[in-house]
């Protein structure tokens, strides 16, 4: 298979296209906005924590397959995670897309979003992929400073 | 006449190139004078007694020259080097502009125009007070008779309008709104980047005040744009960049500024970029206007045809023929077109995708982005049939996940 039938595998089709992550959460603890403003890909993430657990994320907005599915399968994965594990797992994907080469054993963490490993080979799409994992980290960033999110406290 | 053959990257690239409206390819014409300028004629125009610089001081206003000629100036000052088409508007919104817009006039665009004739005047009506009104387009992608005659009046100062929008391709019908607008007593700048490539411009007939457009988009290297204005305007007007060469005395607290065009030509030019441009002019006129609408003709017709027939495209262009030319904007209905540029990309296909630096347009018809096929000369008949096989080739991997 080439990079593109790779990229465009049925997992990320599936997510890209029609996604169960996609709508509105009923009580949302923060919101983010992300935007790539050359390509108008646009999303809104929600989070939901229970102490520092991921308890739940859901999105919307529009943008390309790519774009949707990685955030869609970035909630599949992290959902359920620590705030820890999944600042953790953001970095590592963002490492992989970039090309800062990552082992096997450590790609595994990253679960079905290794979907996306081919994408690094089609520079024009990666900030597609890397929408998501960014606006995440941003909120997260931001909770942190505000003193909202505690990623560290165990309560 | 084999077009292609005088285009190295079209040989030396197993591409299908579809994004003229972006950028063109160069010919081997205008590679070859660049580097014979280096070769024999590099100095620094304007300023050395020596005879190099002289040597290209003459070449750098030989092509002023020329140029004059190729759009029919009336004089050779008229013609103002610049960056690009982006820079030549910012010097027309700022030199003109600032100085001469007031609280309770406006400004009149199209809502098809590209950011660069967009954005500076959000920011100089926003400055002087004055009010940006839209000229907005029909079911038919464009602008009526009756749109101009509501939006052009006794209040407007400046219209600013695209001759071929860089997203429909749309031709607007710039005689008449020239012709209202100065009769409302306001000035016209026509954005020439997208119809100079195809189509003879006579800016004595036309009557525009200003006229701008990019050298890269018709054949010469990037980094060069060409502003026109009538003299008794630009003669007007304050410079837009300060420095060397667009002086006649400094003082220091005052200065005074050199006539026309050195006024508006700060610092060292870019004098590969004009050469080129030149070379550019020459291939063009070799060709000759009428051949270049010949081929395109041609080639647009048969476009608009083998796209029409795939009925999970919506297009977006016009249906008058006559009022069409250059680009075709498109969508396979529910799937997004950065994901089908990627695929055409593929099958070597280039084409843009995204907004086009015409986010207002998007919006007006409630999408976020098309991709888009441009269109020239050295296109052929075989890169459109590359073009419908690479969308159905996009069309068949996404039909079953298309929410419809």
């Amino acid at each position: 298979m080439d990079d593109l039938e790779q990229a465009y595998n049925e997992l990320i089709m599936e997510h890209g296209m029609n996604s169960y992550n996609k709508k509105k959460l009923d009580h949302a603890d923060f919101c983010e906005l992300g935007h790539n403003p050359n390509c108008g890909d646009e999303i809104s993430l929600e989070l939901k924590l229970n102490g520092n657990i991921i308890e739940d994320m859901a999105f919307t907005g529009h943008g390309c397959a790519i774009s949707q599915a990685s955030t869609s399968i970035m909630i599949d994965t992290l959902k359920g995670k620590t705030l820890e594990e999944a600042k953790e797992i953001i970095k590592t994907f963002i490492e992989m897309i970039k090309r800062e080469t990552k082992t096997e054993e450590e790609l595994e963490k990253l679960e079905d979003a290794i979907a996306f490993k081919n994408v690094s080979n089609m520079p024009a799409r990666v900030k597609c992929a890397l929408l998501a994992w960014h606006t995440l980290e941003d909120m997260i960033n931001k909770g942190e400073e505000s003193g909202k999110i505690k990623s560290d406290c165990c309560h | 006449m084999d077009i292609k053959q005088d285009f190295p990257i079209l040989n030396n690239r197993k591409i299908t190139y579809l994004d003229s409206g972006a950028t063109t390819q160069k010919p081997k014409q205008v590679l070859d004078a660049i580097k014979k300028y280096y070769e024999n004629y590099n100095a620094n125009p304007h300023r050395g007694a020596y005879f190099l610089s002289i040597e290209a001081t003459e070449e750098y206003e030989n092509t002023r020259t020329k140029i004059a000629k190729f759009i029919n100036a009336r004089n050779r000052e008229e013609i103002i080097f610049s960056k690009n088409a982006t820079e030549s508007l910012n010097l027309i919104a700022y030199s003109y502009g600032m100085d001469n817009l007031k609280s309770g006039d406006e400004v009149v665009l199209s809502i098809m125009e590209h950011h660069s004739n967009l954005v500076p005047w959000q920011k100089v009506t926003k400055a002087t007070g004055s009010t940006l009104r839209y000229m907005y387009m029909n079911d038919e992608f464009e602008i009526s008779d009756e749109e101009i005659e509501s939006k052009i009046t006794d209040k407007t100062k400046v219209v600013g309008i695209t001759h071929v929008s860089n997203v429909l391709g749309t031709i607007n019908n710039i005689e008449k709104i020239i012709k209202i607008a100065h009769k409302k007593g306001a000035i016209v700048i026509v954005d020439c980047s997208q119809s100079i490539p195809h189509m003879r411009i006579d800016v004595q007939k036309m009557d525009a005040d200003f006229i701008v457009f990019s050298g890269h988009k018709m054949l010469s290297p990037l980094g060069i744009g060409i502003l026109y204005g009538k003299k008794e305007i630009l003669n007007k007007m304050n410079p837009f960049l300060m420095g060397g060469d667009m002086i006649e005395y400094v003082y220091e607290q005052d200065t005074t500024f050199a006539p026309l065009p050195n006024k508006f030509e700060a610092g060292t030019q870019n004098v590969e970029g004009v050469i080129g441009l030149g070379a550019a002019i020459d291939y063009i006129e070799s060709i000759g206007y009428d051949k270049i609408q010949e081929i395109e003709e041609e080639l647009i017709d048969y476009a608009r045809q083998e796209l029409s027939k795939l009925d999970y495209l919506t297009l977006y262009m016009t249906p008058n023929r006559e009022n069409h030319n250059g680009v075709i904007s498109f969508n396979i209905k529910g799937v997004h077109p950065h994901d089908v540029a990627s695929i055409l990309d593929s099958e070597g296909v280039c084409v843009r995708s995204g907004n086009h630096c015409a986010q207002p347009l998007m919006r007006f018809l409630g999408i976020d982005s098309t991709c888009r096929a441009s269109f020239y000369i050295y296109n052929t008949k075989e890169d459109v049939d590359n073009l419908v096989k690479g969308l159905n080739k996009a069309y068949n991997m996404f039909e079953k996940y298309i929410v419809k």
